[in-house]
């Protein structure tokens, strides 16, 4: 124990001693923190859209206002030919094209149906999907507003036969997605400071050359380790502790759940990803190898942990291995506690999870570390 | 002689089918000073990285500080001290903080590390560097300092893999003084160097050639048995049949 106060001692000096890197650790998250949420919002709104009226009659002018005051468009053009309008999708300027056809009214009139054509640039997928829906249900909704249709209605005396759905967002009333995204960027902090700042801390030993100098002391494998450890572990905690601060200060969010529970899992979280962290740095010789494996598992662990995707909706290959992932139940964790409150027992795998994810890596890293070749 | 500190036996790593050391034996007694001398990439760094329980030989014997290089690679590590080719001190602590760490992970106590490094940084003339980055000192000081510190917790052997590279002659020469100083504590000095001079310095000197010790015995008797007026030229004429170039 008397060694591992030494290193710790050591470790912390030089943690302490680096300005720059703690900077880094502290304001980057806080910083990161702010903007990202903001920036990831996948509402879509502004959708450009440009349009081609043949019709010129007054449903297709009251299609149209009703589009533009929808809040979720932006006429940026009306065209004469649906070549004119498509000129603005190759130039990027336009999202979408509505193109209502000649004699629009007089066959909704007389015929009681028409159609109009959506032409969607679907190279941004998002943008063009969501916005393609919105314009739909945007018709639809004028469609049902219609008064031949409102006096069909009325007519029958019996309402047409249709299910009609209500929403209700649930934990997530508004369905905002900064309460989606917060919890989520907290727990890639915490992943970004536990996996990265160790592997790179112990590469550094490496490449410096100060490693070979530890290795011929008698400090023990596991001294070692917990030394590495211990510091970022109690740092990935106070970023973790600022981050639900901002949360709460920048956006009102408070963890509906118990705060000791949030916090349990945030400390064995942090034990895997240091363990993650550790194991990358026995595989690497240098900072570059380190950046470039630790990187390529990153991407997989945020693409994989159903930040930007449902893992419900994935395959079923692809649910084992975000199941592998340990971003993947700690963001899940995380979203649960903080919007719903489950309570241990709602996350209680998930807990079993994380502990299993911790002792492996680990283990895996310290039965790979060697003083001796 | 007196007590071995060293004994090897037919010492062997093999890297594939390149012998890196190749049955070397030889012994070292304790409060000697070992001159361990080779051209580039003639073995010697790996010898005494199997010497300090950082490598596994691949066959033969090696007692260090009375511990076997297969089986107790820790306790010998508790008997020595090492100072690497490589400058080892950690360049973002204090020389005070450098020497609290070494010392106390070798078990020294914080009492007795106080005042053992008070007395070293006076020694060293280091008083007002004591609470200076490392970074910040000139390469000989730095060099003076990691072999103060290599010997710090009093080791039975000490083991210094070209100590003086790079540095200027006065202090490879003040450097020369501190590791006869170690040797008649009774520290055990095992040294390597590409310096001819500083082989006369040792009391017996080994040289490698191709992974083996062509020859070892005191720096008189080599010259005398290479017809050579000096070290450099026992060296010249030995390492002239190496078949290994550089490193």
């Amino acid at each position: 124990m008397k060694v591992l106060r030494f290193i710790l001692q050591k470790e912390f000096r030089q943690i302490f001693r680096d300005k720059t890197i703690l900077a880094m650790m502290l304001v980057m998250p806080t910083m990161q923190l702010i903007v990202l949420p903001l920036a990831m919002n996948f509402e879509v709104k502004h959708v450009q859209l440009a349009v081609v009226d043949h019709d010129h009659s007054s449903y297709s002018q009251q299609l149209i206002s009703k589009i533009g005051a929808s809040g979720f468009f932006r006429i940026v053009s009306m065209e004469d030919s649906f070549l004119g309008a498509l000129f603005y999708l190759e130039k990027e300027r336009a999202d979408l094209v509505l193109e209502i056809p000649l004699g629009f009214e007089r066959n909704l009139v007389r015929e009681g149906h028409e159609k109009v054509a959506i032409s969607v640039d679907a190279v941004n997928a998002a943008k063009a999907g969501i916005g393609g829906n919105y314009l739909n249900t945007v018709i639809a909704d004028f469609n049902a507003n219609l008064e031949i249709n409102q006096k069909a209605i009325i007519a029958a005396s019996s309402p047409q036969d249709q299910i009609d759905i209500t929403y209700a967002n649930w934990f997530n009333p508004r369905a905002e997605y900064r309460y989606n995204v917060v919890p989520a960027v907290l727990v890639l902090l915490l992943t970004l400071i536990g996996g990265f700042m160790t592997a790179l801390n112990i590469v550094r030993e490496k490449e410096v050359g100060t490693i070979e100098q530890i290795n011929v002391t008698p400090i023990q494998k596991w001294q070692f380790i917990l030394g590495k450890l211990i510091p970022f572990w109690i740092i990935g905690m106070v970023v973790f502790t600022l981050g639900l601060l901002i949360s709460w200060l920048v956006y009102g969010i408070v963890a509906q759940g118990s705060l000791l529970l949030l916090y349990s899992f945030a400390a064995v979280y942090m034990v895997a990803v240091l363990g993650f962290g550790l194991l990358v740095s026995t595989y690497s010789e240098n900072q570059v190898q380190a950046m470039f494996i630790a990187f390529f598992f990153m991407m997989i662990f945020i693409l994989m942990s159903g930040f930007f995707t449902s893992t419900d909706s994935m395959p079923p290959w692809s649910k084992v291995i975000s199941n592998l992932t340990p971003v993947t139940h700690f963001i899940r964790v995380d979203r649960m506690i903080i919007l719903k409150g489950s309570g241990f027992d709602d996350v209680k795998y998930e807990f079993l999870y994380l502990i299993c994810f911790a002792i492996v890596l680990n283990g895996w890293a310290i039965w790979n570390y060697r003083k001796t070749n | 002689m007196a007590e071995k500190v060293i004994i090897c036996k037919d010492l062997t790593k093999q890297f594939g089918d390149f012998y890196a050391v190749n049955q070397i034996s030889f012994e070292v007694a304790k409060g000697e000073i070992f001159g361990f001398l080779g051209a580039n990439g003639a073995g010697k760094t790996t010898a005494m990285r199997i010497l300090c329980g950082l490598s596994y030989p691949t066959s033969g014997e090696a007692i260090v500080a009375g511990f076997d290089v297969y089986r107790q690679q820790e306790d010998i590590k508790r008997h020595i001290g090492y100072m690497s080719q490589k400058f080892s001190l950690y360049e973002n602590l204090t020389v005070l903080e450098n020497i609290e760490f070494f010392g106390g992970v070798y078990g020294v106590s914080r009492k007795e590390i106080k005042e053992r490094s008070d007395l070293l940084v006076k020694d060293l003339g280091l008083e007002r560097e004591a609470k200076k980055l490392v970074s910040d000192l000139p390469l000989g000081w730095k060099q003076k300092l990691a072999f103060s510190t290599a010997i710090f917790h009093r080791p039975k052997i000490v083991f210094l893999d070209e100590p003086t590279g790079g540095v200027d002659p006065l202090t490879r020469r003040q450097f020369w003084d501190m590791i006869y100083e170690a040797a008649s504590s009774g520290i055990t000095v095992f040294v390597t160097t590409h310096y001819m001079d500083e082989a006369e310095y040792c009391d017996r000197v080994s040289v490698m050639v191709d992974g083996r010790v062509e020859a070892l015995d005191t720096p008189n008797k080599l010259k005398e048995t290479y017809g050579a007026d000096d070290m450099d030229g026992v060296f010249y004429r030995l390492a002239m049949g190496a078949k290994r170039t550089g490193d």
